[in-house]
């Protein structure tokens, strides 16, 4: 297959397309701006709908319309701009509706910084909005493994009936790789059994919903996503486990800052360190077993993030703190080197043995 | 025996949760006649709004969309855009559509989305309890404005249908009444001009509906009535704001 040469932002954009992606709503914002650029070029071309919408509330609102019939739809952003997003998320949650949602993650909190950053790990994880509910949560590290995230995010959105999110940031949005794209998406999946896109008189009607204002009822509703959660936890979570085998200290990091965290754990292997890196694909479901056995037989867990630290409370859960659990991260945009990682292995380890 | 009145078969035979004498059942019944005279419920998606007619995905034959609080236009542009082919409605009260889904509003206009915007202005917040609306009247008493709207505080009412008729994208904006048998059937064909523009491609159509809250106002239904006679229509006088059709010349 043909390689291309391609910034992480339009590669995004070429495989939601591909991916039978129909229609993207977005809003203006760095720095995932290439992206909406990109759809704004060819989604029509393609037989879509590009649509800039009047703010993020809208847009998300637009996804969730578009989803209601069925159809494959998107949005992206970035950390601002989601959070606006909030609230339509909640709301597609609550009515069962599949979509994609791309946070190309910047500094903050507030109006932050345009650099990039994983600040928005608790949100996307945690609170993406209100009430009980969860999302999809990828986190690809490479431009490639973002195309085939994009594939992935929207499969398992529409076979869990349940909203999907990229967490990128601005590094693996602006930064180009060769990549190479999947046969675009010919067959899609049937959604006729509850999409509400005209009865033509030949069956009752259908109600996207979240309302329910009977507790119990609602409560019902509830469980019966969470099932359907327990479901997802147990059968879709994925990660990266790099020189785990023997190691030791093994690094947890995910996205942008576990390439920089494998470049730290390979130079320490050549100082004789026995480090390892532990990267989630998943980071809602966590992929809790897949870190167990990890770091089987480290002595020590070392977190980095493009944050103050965040995924590292999910890190001391899935391992019960049965590890001591050590955190080094850069914030506000500023990217950590791997010479800063190698430094913060080597005085954890006490360098070779 | 002739039949003279039935109930719309797009109407559901259900029991509604709307008080007595509340303009919604009249608004509902209207858009019903529409659908079932254009024969469209079974192409049809409404998008319901949060308010009191966020219920009304129970009553509406076609397939219903209940849309996040004041984001029905937007929800009804993503259905519009990937189903061209298909007829769609937003049904809105007036702190949905003139307070928090004010941009939304502006915007679904402005784009000239090709869609119906049903608007019941009853001037105030019926489903928590009657607060000041956007439309509700200087002076007027709400929960929210225990001692009647003063402006210089809380500011003045807005006029929908006159500020969207500024916009391009806008084909129709008319405003129409419940509180008498004459404004009932202006009002059924105005809905009918609207639904009729969508299916001609024509934009935005947006069919503003004086109606009645006689819970929150604290009056019966039959002063309801003679409230939206006497205190809103001189506020907010009834006709027809933009009409592309009219402009061009031609018949809806």
């Amino acid at each position: 297959m043909e390689k291309s040469l391609m910034k992480g932002n339009e590669a995004l954009a070429e495989a939601a397309i591909r991916a039978g992606c129909k229609c993207f709503f977005g809003y203006p914002i760095t720095p995932q701006t290439e992206l909406s650029a990109y759809m704004a070029k060819r989604m029509e071309k393609a037989g879509g709908v590009f649509l800039q919408a009047e703010s993020e509330i809208a847009a998300i609102n637009m996804v969730l319309g578009a989803a209601s019939t069925g159809v494959r739809a998107m949005t992206s952003s970035s950390s601002p701009g989601v959070s606006l997003k909030a609230e339509g998320i909640s709301y597609m949650a609550g009515s069962d509706l599949p979509g994609l949602i791309i946070n190309v993650q910047r500094g903050g909190p507030g109006l932050g910084s345009i650099q990039p950053a994983q600040s928005d790990y608790y949100q996307a994880t945690h609170a993406m909005g209100h009430g009980d509910f969860h999302i999809l949560v990828f986190a690809p590290c490479s431009v490639q493994e973002m195309v085939d995230t994009v594939m992935l995010a929207f499969d398992k959105a529409d076979q869990y009936r349940i909203p999907a999110m990229i967490l990128a940031d601005g590094l693996l949005g602006q930064m180009m790789e060769p990549v190479t794209f999947p046969e675009p998406r010919t067959t899609l999946p049937d959604k006729s059994d509850w999409a509400a896109c005209g009865h033509g008189n030949q069956r009752e009607h259908h109600i996207i919903n979240s309302l329910f204002l009977d507790a119990p009822l609602l409560e019902q509703k509830v469980q019966e996503r969470f099932q359907r959660y327990a479901i997802i936890e147990a059968n879709e979570t994925d990660a990266e486990l790099y020189q785990c085998e023997d190691a030791e200290i093994v690094v947890t990091a995910y996205g942008a800052s576990a390439r920089v965290a494998k470049s730290a754990v390979t130079a320490a292997r050549q100082k004789g360190i026995k480090a390892g890196l532990f990267r989630p694909k998943t980071l809602w479901p966590f992929p809790k077993k897949e870190l167990c056995e990890a770091t089987k037989h480290a002595s020590q867990i070392l977190d980095v993030e493009m944050s103050m630290g965040q995924m590292i409370d999910d890190v001391r859960l899935a391992t019960s703190c049965r590890l001591p659990v050590t955190f080094f991260g850069r914030t506000g945009g500023v990217i950590p080197t791997p010479a800063e990682v190698l430094t913060e292995i080597e005085k954890l380890t006490g360098g070779a043995a | 025996m002739a039949v003279v009145f039935e109930r719309p078969k797009s109407l559901l035979d259900v029991p509604t949760h709307f008080c007595p004498g509340c303009g919604h059942g009249i608004v509902h019944r209207l858009v019903c006649e529409v659908l079932d005279e254009m024969n469209i419920e079974g192409d049809t998606i409404g998008v319901v709004p949060v308010g009191c007619s966020v219920m009304s995905y129970n009553y509406f034959g076609c397939d219903v969309i209940e849309a996040p609080h004041g984001r029905a236009p937007a929800v009804a542009t993503g259905v519009k855009r990937t189903n061209p082919d298909k007829m769609v409605f937003s049904y809105q009260g007036d702190g949905d559509l003139a307070a928090i889904g004010t941009a939304e509003t502006v915007h679904v206009a402005t784009r000239g989305e090709n869609i119906v915007i049903i608007f019941i202005n009853n001037t105030t917040y019926g489903m928590t309890g009657g607060q000041m609306a956007p439309t509700t009247l200087p002076g007027q008493v709400t929960q929210t404005t225990p001692y009647g709207r003063n402006t210089e505080t809380a500011g003045y009412p807005i006029r929908v249908c006159e500020m969207l008729a500024t916009l391009s994208g806008t084909a129709l904006a008319e405003r129409v009444a419940i509180d008498s048998v004459p404004h009932i059937r202006a009002a059924k064909k105005a809905i009918r001009k609207a639904f009729e523009n969508q299916k001609a491609k024509r934009g935005l159509s947006i069919v503003e509906v004086l109606s009645t809250c006689p819970t929150n106002w604290g009056l019966s239904p039959a002063e309801s009535m003679q409230f939206v006679k006497d205190q809103m229509i001189p506020y907010y006088p009834l006709g027809v704001y933009k009409d592309v059709t009219a402009e061009e010349g031609t018949q809806a």
